[in-house]
């Protein structure tokens, strides 16, 4: 296959009519057709919404106008991100046949930049998970090892745009679950601090930590995309009205004289040793590009998945008490009103997040409060610490995104602690509401990607994107 | 052990959750292992950190938390009863809670 398309190559294409939108949209969904099965990265297609914008694209060409930012790009975005008139199943069988009446913000917010709308992307249930095999809808296949996990939660946004069958995609990110699968698949995946993107139509799983954000081949694409979807949006009062910078003029800037911290406590046991070597040479490569390499110690990284999973599951079992088989999804029938909730989440939510519901109303109960949630907060709050301390003395941390390069399926479904100590390195960021971005940073010795992480400070987006733009441009993600 | 399974079994009951017997046992024993780990949290001492219950500077959402509260149509009722499993519009029907 040729090279992917890019959000440049695609409008180029279009202007100079070497081929149109509804030709593209049809070229992208017959890829999809012949390569989505294995992959399962799609879990709902929306042809007729596609081709109306693709001909709205057409329209604006023919009639010599320019392109607007997106115009024309065909892209994906995860199931958890609310479509009006698409069903949207959050990888659930609780919302199997849930259609939204309304559209996220972010969804409307790309469309009408003129991105094209192919479908929705599989992923674990609610967003809970790290391999992707949470989806009831059965498991993503990572497209550069099929008999691996693409990442997750949002494995199936990161796989399509792999494997071709998207230019750019959304996911959400609450504990790593853009960066990871974005690593696990070898392309750029980036969230904004929390409250950069409007979280309106994002089905909620954690509020506090929930965030949107980009994959695409290129850094530039992320950069392009993320300025779409950010900025201040009445509907969710936790998007800021800190303004919004041009990503785009600002990934072009010199990254010589930056100083990247790199906290040793990244760097401990359970990293794998090809992934180290890997992110190793990684900071190497920033240092010939002039960045100064600082060592740094963020203390309580340790603590941190700990911390994530009581606020986590915490607000979990809150948000997800709305399902309930009254207003919308899933209801199953019981002569009493209790009766029929019981059974409705029992045979309606699947294992993980049924642990997760039991967990998060086990850690908010009384006489369990103190102990669980309240410390919890309080450690977060030292977690956020360690950030503001380091951005005291770096522009960026530099850290691996993932500690294990994608792993077999069915390799963890049976241990869940396992499973969440994978998350141990992106968990912090979250936690602490700043910017992260994962870039490719080569390979394996297994042929496995890897993926260089980048933290900035809250509402730097601008500087990791240049560091990992630069990153990229230089080769970073070769060998 | 940090759960039992009448632990478990309460806390499906507060949150309305249908378990059968071999998901109570399967939860208790993954539950109790999440929970050990979580302990390595009381290594710390925060008795004078304050709890941080979200991450927004005062600065950033002094004009994003409040807006003026005026009534907006959302025009949609009619799209979301229909999407409801047992709508009788304007309401949605569930099993009778009130004995007459």
């Amino acid at each position: 296959m040729a090279s992917s398309w890019t959000i440049d190559s695609v409008k180029e294409a279009l202007t100079t009519k070497k081929i149109s939108a509804r030709e593209l949209t049809a070229e992208f969904y017959r890829r999809i057709a012949e390569k989505n099965p294995a992959i399962n990265g799609y879990l709902a297609l929306s042809q007729e919404r596609a081709y109306a914008q693709a001909d709205k694209v057409d329209a604006l060409i023919a009639s010599g106008k320019q392109l607007p930012a997106l115009g024309g790009v065909p892209i994906a975005v995860k199931d958890v991100l609310s479509t009006r008139g698409t069903v949207t199943t959050c990888g659930s069988k609780i919302l199997e046949h849930y259609v939204p009446p309304y559209d996220a913000t972010a969804v409307k917010r790309l469309e009408e930049a003129g991105a094209i709308l192919l479908g929705k992307t599989n992923c674990d249930e609610f967003a809970m998970g790290s391999s992707n095999e949470n989806s009831a809808y059965g498991p993503v296949k990572n497209p550069v090892a099929p008999d691996r996990v693409p990442g997750g939660s949002s494995g199936g946004s990161a796989a399509v745009v792999a494997a071709d069958l998207a230019v750019a995609s959304l996911g959400t990110d609450t504990g790593g679950s853009i960066r990871q699968p974005g690593a696990l698949c070898g392309i750029p995946a980036m969230m904004g601090s929390y409250g950069r993107v409007s979280r309106y139509g994002l089905i909620a799983f954690a509020s506090s930590l929930d965030r949107i954000g980009p994959f695409a081949h290129s850094v530039k694409d992320v950069a392009a995309v993320l300025q779409v979807i950010a900025g201040r949006d009445a509907n969710d009062s936790t998007s800021t009205t800190a303004p919004v910078p041009v990503y785009t003029d600002e990934i072009g800037k010199p990254v010589k004289g930056m100083r990247i911290g790199v906290p040793r406590d990244y760097f401990a046991e359970g990293l794998d040793a090809g992934v180290r070597s890997k992110v190793e040479a990684g900071i190497e490569l920033l240092k010939q590009l002039g960045c100064e390499a600082v060592d740094i110690r963020m203390p309580h990284t340790d603590y941190a998945i700990a911390t994530y999973y009581i606020i986590a599951t915490a607000e979990a079992s809150s948000n997800l008490a709305r399902y309930d088989g009254v207003r919308f999804g899933l209801r199953v029938d019981d002569p009493t009103l209790l009766g029929m909730y019981r059974k409705t989440r029992g045979a309606g939510f699947g294992p993980e997040v049924k642990r997760r519901i039991v967990l998060g109303t086990y850690v908010l109960s009384a006489g369990y409060y103190d102990a669980y949630y309240l410390k919890g907060q309080k450690v977060r709050a030292l977690i956020a610490q360690d950030f503001r301390d380091a951005f005291q003395k770096v522009d960026a941390i530099v850290t691996p995104t993932s500690p294990i390069p994608a792993f077999k399926l069915g390799e963890k479904t049976a241990d869940p602690l396992a499973m969440y100590l994978a998350d141990i390195y992106t968990v912090t960021g979250s936690l602490a509401g700043v910017p992260g971005i994962s870039v490719p940073c080569g390979n394996t010795p297994q042929g496995l990607p890897v993926g260089l992480q980048m933290f900035g400070p809250a509402f730097g987006e601008s500087q990791i994107l240049r560091l990992a733009h630069a990153f990229e441009q230089a080769g970073g993600n070769r060998g | 052990m940090k759960i039992t399974r009448d632990d478990v079994s309460r806390v499906a009951e507060l949150a309305y959750l249908d378990l059968s017997e071999s998901e109570l046992e399967m939860y208790r024993a993954q539950i109790d292992e999440i929970l050990e780990y979580i302990g390595k949290l009381n290594e710390l001492d925060t008795s004078n950190v304050a709890p941080m219950a979200q991450v927004l500077t005062d600065d950033q959402t002094a004009d994003a938390t409040l807006r003026e509260d005026v009534e907006v149509p959302c025009g949609i009722a009619a799209e979301v009863l229909r999407g409801a499993p047992d709508p009788e519009p304007p309401f949605f029907r569930v099993p009778k809670v009130i004995e007459k």
